[in-house]
């Protein structure tokens, strides 16, 4: 008797824990899981005259990304999310570093400095971006004012320009995570170390480093992840001449109308970051370094 | 010059880090209050451009529609938020790894993929007119984790033995997590809220996928002044833009500190 009380018990808490959780499920369920299920098939349909799709069954879509055309794009996507993810790390580090061994009083304000950019608008920060970069821009205005150069550099739509941009928009996105593994680094090990004859750098190398290894994983995660599926950043100052993944979604969804063609890439994109969320979680020992990222 | 000399160049590299950081905000406010078309040199101070943005009848419709939009996202979304973090927190059941995985994703989904899947899915599947309807929807959808963390961050710093007790002295589940739980979360749900309300206010790209006509929001706007090409205007509106999202998330950000 007993035990069937307690079955129905436990029962009767599942249908609670159903019921309060029913609105999340039903609104990411019907709003976000499902659109992006829908958007995988229509990937592999034929595209519609006039946008949209006809419900036929093709592969035709996937292998176009081996054109040269979208290859570059491609090829173009992963080398700036990477190289831009190096960047941060070497920026970042440093910067979270400081930021963890300052006094306590100023610790919280320079954290709440990195914190304040990350929920304000990317497409604003980097639009200002472009008033420094432009032919007619802040830093053209200045060299040609000091007679470094004559002629405006071009410096806006460039793929350097892009790469600068990343940096600038997931700063804060790398420094976060490394300072929640670099302030939990016990100090006394690093002396420990020195004690024992390490040079500073050695320290560096061998205790600080891979003490704070979960704050690089899920730093490098959170830049590489935005940086794969940046719409803002390169369609601002990279322009036509420097698209990247999104850009070409954005373009399958506009004036190019074939929609199957951009939900394939679109799918790609999702493809690699539930890759690189997998490897992470699957290699990093990266569930707790999760739960600290939250 | 005797600071110069005592920081390290760990310090210098930090300044210059935090200048780099913030530098675009600079730019921003000097070219907003310049008098001068071309907004390149300055020209002289003027509070011209702030004066027709808000003249600028265009401009104060995407204000009206961008608060109606964030406010009703940040209501719903803060709602069905708390509700998730509490039954997280509250329960177990089977799936509960799956179902915390799932309302990670789309954190981490690319913006446009969550853009386009929802123009395809509201165009072609549901048939439904895009307008503010869309909109929010869509932006209910994003804020709901974020607000989930926030509650659940505050729902594991709260002394359970506090609901237990008010259980013990006789009060039902629902009284308990209205008179106990919730007062002691409020701190974090208002900091939820705020931050929900400013995703919802500052986004762009999804929200450029999923609206209509008539339902352009500020971002949408600033876009596309970008677009045409760069007016003096932007600058002012960007500023104000990035001065209030900043507002709020300081608000946000002192209540998520205040103790349990």
């Amino acid at each position: 008797m007993r035990k069937r009380i307690l079955k129905f018990f436990h029962r009767h808490q599942n249908m609670k824990a159903f019921g309060i959780l029913s609105p999340c499920i039903f609104w990411l369920g019907f709003f976000f899981l499902m659109p992006l299920v829908i958007m995988a098939i229509y990937s592999f349909l034929q595209r519609g005259l006039y946008g949209g799709v006809e419900w036929m069954f093709t592969w035709e879509h996937y292998p176009r990304f081996i054109d040269p055309i979208y290859l570059k794009i491609l090829v173009r996507t992963f080398r700036l999310s990477f190289m831009a993810t190096i960047a941060l790390l070497i920026i970042g580090y440093p910067m979270a570093y400081k930021i963890a061994r300052a006094q306590k009083r100023w610790r919280n304000v320079l954290l709440f400095l990195v914190i304040l950019p990350f929920w304000t608008s990317d497409l604003i920060r980097t639009y200002a971006w472009m008033l420094i970069l432009r032919d007619t821009g802040l830093i053209n205005n200045l060299l040609m004012f000091l007679h470094i150069i004559d002629e405006p550099l071009t410096l806006l739509y460039t793929e350097g320009a892009i790469l600068l941009g990343l940096i600038y928009v997931y700063l804060p996105f790398m420094v976060l995570p490394l300072y929640a593994s670099i302030e939990k680094l016990d100090p006394s090990l690093l002396e420990a170390a020195e004690d024992l004859g390490a040079t500073p750098f050695w320290g560096f190398l061998k205790v600080t480093v891979p003490l704070t290894k979960s704050g690089i994983l899920a730093g490098s995660l959170l830049v590489f992840i935005p940086s794969v599926g940046v719409y803002v950043v390169s369609d601002l100052l990279g322009g036509a001449k420097a698209m990247m993944i999104g850009n070409l979604v954005k373009l399958q969804f506009g004036q190019a109308r074939n929609w199957p063609f951009g939900s394939a890439a679109s799918f790609i994109l999702m493809t690699v970051v539930l890759f690189a969320v997998f490897a992470y979680l699957k290699f990093a020992g990266g569930k707790e370094a999760l739960e600290e990222a939250r | 010059m005797k600071i110069v000399r005592y920081l390290d160049p760990l310090t210098w590299f930090t300044v210059l880090c935090y200048i780099f950081l913030y530098i675009p905000l600079g730019v921003l406010s000097v070219f907003s209050f310049n008098d001068s078309r071309f907004s390149v040199i300055w020209q002289g101070f003027t509070w011209e451009w702030y004066g027709k943005l808000f003249k600028d009848p265009q401009i104060m419709d995407c204000l009206y529609n961008s608060v109606v939009i964030a406010l009703a996202a940040m209501v719903l979304s803060t709602i069905i938020g708390t509700l998730t973090a509490y039954g997280l927190y509250r329960f177990r059941f089977r799936g509960k790894i799956l179902f915390d995985g799932v309302l990670f994703l789309p954190i981490v989904t690319p913006e446009i993929v969550v853009g386009i899947s929802l123009l395809i899915f509201y165009t072609s599947i549901i048939h439904m007119t895009l307008g503010l309807y869309t909109v929010i929807i869509a932006h209910v959808a994003f804020d709901i984790p974020f607000v989930m963390l926030i509650v659940r961050a505050r729902l594991q710093g709260m002394d359970r033995a506090l609901e237990e007790a008010s259980m013990d002295l006789g009060a039902d589940e629902w009284t308990t997590f209205f008179k106990v739980t919730i007062p002691q979360l409020k701190p974090g749900i208002i900091a939820a809220a705020l931050l929900a309300f400013t995703l919802s206010f500052d986004d762009f790209v999804i929200t450029f996928f999923v609206a209509g006509i008539g339902s352009t929001t500020l971002p949408l706007q600033i876009y596309s002044m970008v677009k045409l090409g760069v007016s003096p205007k932007i600058n002012a509106l960007s500023l104000l833009i990035i001065l209030f999202s900043m507002a709020l998330i300081t608000i946000a950000d002192r209540f998520q500190r205040k103790a349990v």
